[in-house]
């Protein structure tokens, strides 16, 4: 077991590393950021001053020895647009697209559970088929599409919610969030809903498939003759067992919700690292590519990691395959 | 008894595959609408009113008009103009060339590559199969999205880029399917009388495993070319997809969105429609072609 942890954490280290020679290597074939940075009228001594300045005259492997040092040492870069710390940009626009995720991945539990619960235990009622009908919908129609819709909906035509940025926020434990405050609420719930939307499929389908199977095993056939009214039998007896795999498979789903922020926040304006990322991408600003990427490698290679090491700690059938 | 086997018998499996199919009213519709989209698509300068790309037939003074309104010159704009003046339904018409061209033609590259990568990990075994679905664990771990953005922001935007992206996102899916399907027909009789006959390794992948991993790779190929042309749609909007000059569903959209603000719904919304019907017809065929190939299902 310690052995091959080990071996598991060296893996994850070198998917890290591979990732920072290829995005490191591959941006430098975009063309040099100087061109966005300089004024046309300057002329090469600028050019070259402001060259050397970056440290872009240095040799390509001398420039990726520097950055791997520095990116030890915390430090991705600095900013060519902000003219702060990249990884600095990146800390600050976290919270907001931690908040955002986090309550897309509830509202998918909120409402994709009971909504497959209905679905699981009348199967063949028209409002079941409704939900699987819109279920299909969540996970085929593209996010973007849907939050537009949202935003024409709720914003233009009916004036009930803003449509764009992040609302008034109040500082917990040094950081800004939005839900404390009426107004931050109102800017979360299109956003998180459009982020939520294919999750909550997710989580509805996931849900349905669990209760039929559980519907027809012993214990419920059992609880039904015992004479338990249908409420505590779904309430304890049912939900009980389906939780389980919901809430790990929602757990896993966190990375790439984070990952699929990306687009909502662009559509609604949100100031989270998705935002930043697509407005860098467009003003190529390299060292927040850079660090909005290694960021999120790490966040996946650690989520991957931990789901690893909770599989091999409670699964005994994975346990010994890997120890053969 | 023997009339009644030999009547199944006459008819040809494409034909049962048919009328399997046809069972799914649904599914049928998906059908015909597609394969009008399709022809509208390619016949885009032929059905097309106005010519999109070429700026001299454009007249600004028409820009923003409404769905149904005439123009200056007479002419009636169905879906209404953007802000320059086009026309819409044009727009719309050669976006979906656009959209349809990238789905399916990176889908098409990715079933290819990840079809063969498949074939062989299952064929050979090993070592070789080891390294292939470590890569396809990697690939499946990142989400679609994050990969896409990260080819693109990396190699700049072009529908080449963009194809290539689409590619390297989607093979992976084809990889994991044939390799499972090939592993059951590889035990099977026909593949050890194949190797008894000595017959070389690479006919014996492409001429009788492949033939027989079929079925899930038609599945998996429909719906990958709505998941392509859906992703393909948001790198669009994203400004990270395909050219201003070539402006696909996914750009129209965005290009309408900061319009719809004030109230001028139809520059960004009517190419989003033409986007879901393409997106929800593929996936009624796909849903079909599921049932109708499914092995566990046929008697």
């Amino acid at each position: 077991m310690f052995v091959w942890l080990i071996r598991r954490i060296v893996q994850a280290a070198v998917v890290v590393w591979i990732m920072t020679i290829i995005v490191f290597v591959g941006l430098h074939l975009i063309g040099s950021p100087v061109d966005v940075l300089i004024s046309p009228e300057a002329g090469p001594a600028e050019r070259a001053q402001l060259m050397q300045q970056l440290g872009l005259d240095k040799s390509l492997w001398q420039q990726y020895w520097t950055f791997l040092f520095q990116a030890w040492h915390g430090n991705l870069g600095i900013s060519f647009v902000y003219n702060t710390p990249a990884i600095e940009l990146i800390k600050e626009r976290m919270p907001a697209t931690l908040e955002l995720a986090f309550i897309a991945l509830l509202l998918s539990i909120i409402i994709g559970l009971p909504c497959g619960l209905i679905a699981g235990l009348r199967p063949n009622a028209w409002y079941s088929r409704l939900i699987m009908t819109g279920s299909v919908l969540g996970f085929s129609l593209p996010t973007f599409w849907v939050g537009l819709m949202l935003i024409m909906v709720f914003s233009v035509n009916l004036g009930w919610l803003p449509s764009s940025g992040r609302g008034e926020t109040r500082e917990m434990l040094g950081v800004h969030w939005s839900f404390l405050t009426v107004d931050g609420v109102q800017h979360l719930i299109l956003p998180a809903l459009n982020l939520a939307l294919f999750k909550i499929a997710m989580v509805l389908r996931l849900t349905r498939a669990g209760v039929r199977e559980v519907s027809q095993m012993d214990y419920i056939k059992f609880a039904r003759a015992k004479g338990l009214s249908s409420h505590r039998i779904i309430s304890v007896h049912i939900l009980k067992n389906i939780m389980i795999p919901v809430v790990t498979v929602v757990g896993l789903e966190f990375g790439s919700t984070i990952a699929f922020a990306v687009v909502t926040e662009s559509i609604f304006a949100y100031p989270g690292m998705g935002k930043l990322i697509i407005d860098s991408i467009n003003q190529l600003d390299r060292p927040v590519i850079v660090a909005y990427l290694m960021v999120i490698v790490m966040i996946f290679v650690t989520i991957n990691l931990v789901v690893d090491v909770l599989y091999h700690l409670l699964d005994p059938r994975v346990r010994l395959e890997a120890n053969v | 008894m023997n009339v009644a086997v030999a009547a199944i018998k006459t008819v040809s499996p494409s034909r049962r595959l048919l009328s399997d199919f046809c069972t799914s009213p649904a599914a049928v519709i998906g059908l015909v609408v597609l394969v009008m989209l399709l022809i509208a698509a390619l016949g885009a300068p032929i059905f097309a009113p106005q010519d999109s790309y070429d700026l001299q037939s454009l007249d600004i003074m028409d820009g923003r008009l409404p769905p149904g309104a005439t123009g200056i010159g007479g002419f009636t704009y169905l879906l209404g103009t953007d802000d320059q003046g086009r026309d819409m339904f044009s727009a719309i018409l050669y976006g979906m060339r656009i959209s349809l061209g990238v789905g399916i033609s990176s889908a098409a590259l990715a079933c290819l590559l990840g079809t063969l990568l498949g074939l062989t990990a299952a064929y050979f075994g090993g070592r070789i199969e080891t390294l292939i679905m470590r890569v396809v664990d990697l690939q499946l771990s990142f989400p679609t999205i994050l990969v896409a953005l990260m080819i693109l922001a990396i190699l700049g935007k072009s529908i080449t880029n963009v194809i290539l992206a689409l590619v390297i996102v989607e093979w992976a899916y084809y990889a994991r399917t044939v390799r499972s399907a090939a592993m059951i027909e590889r035990r099977k009789e026909y593949i050890e009388a194949a190797h008894c006959l000595a017959l070389s390794r690479t006919r014996i992948m492409l001429r009788h495993l492949l033939p027989n991993c079929l079925p899930p790779i038609i599945v998996i190929g429909t719906m990958q070319v709505a998941r392509a042309i859906a992703l393909e749609a948001t790198l669009s909007f994203l400004g990270l997809g395909v050219p201003v000059t070539e402006p696909s569903l996914g750009l129209l959209i965005a290009n309408g969105y900061q319009y719809m603000q004030a109230g001028l719904y139809w520059i960004s919304v009517f190419p989003g429609v033409a986007l879901l019907i393409i997106i929800v017809a593929i996936n009624l065929v796909g849903d079909q072609l599921r049932e109708v190939l499914n092995p566990r299902l046929n008697k």
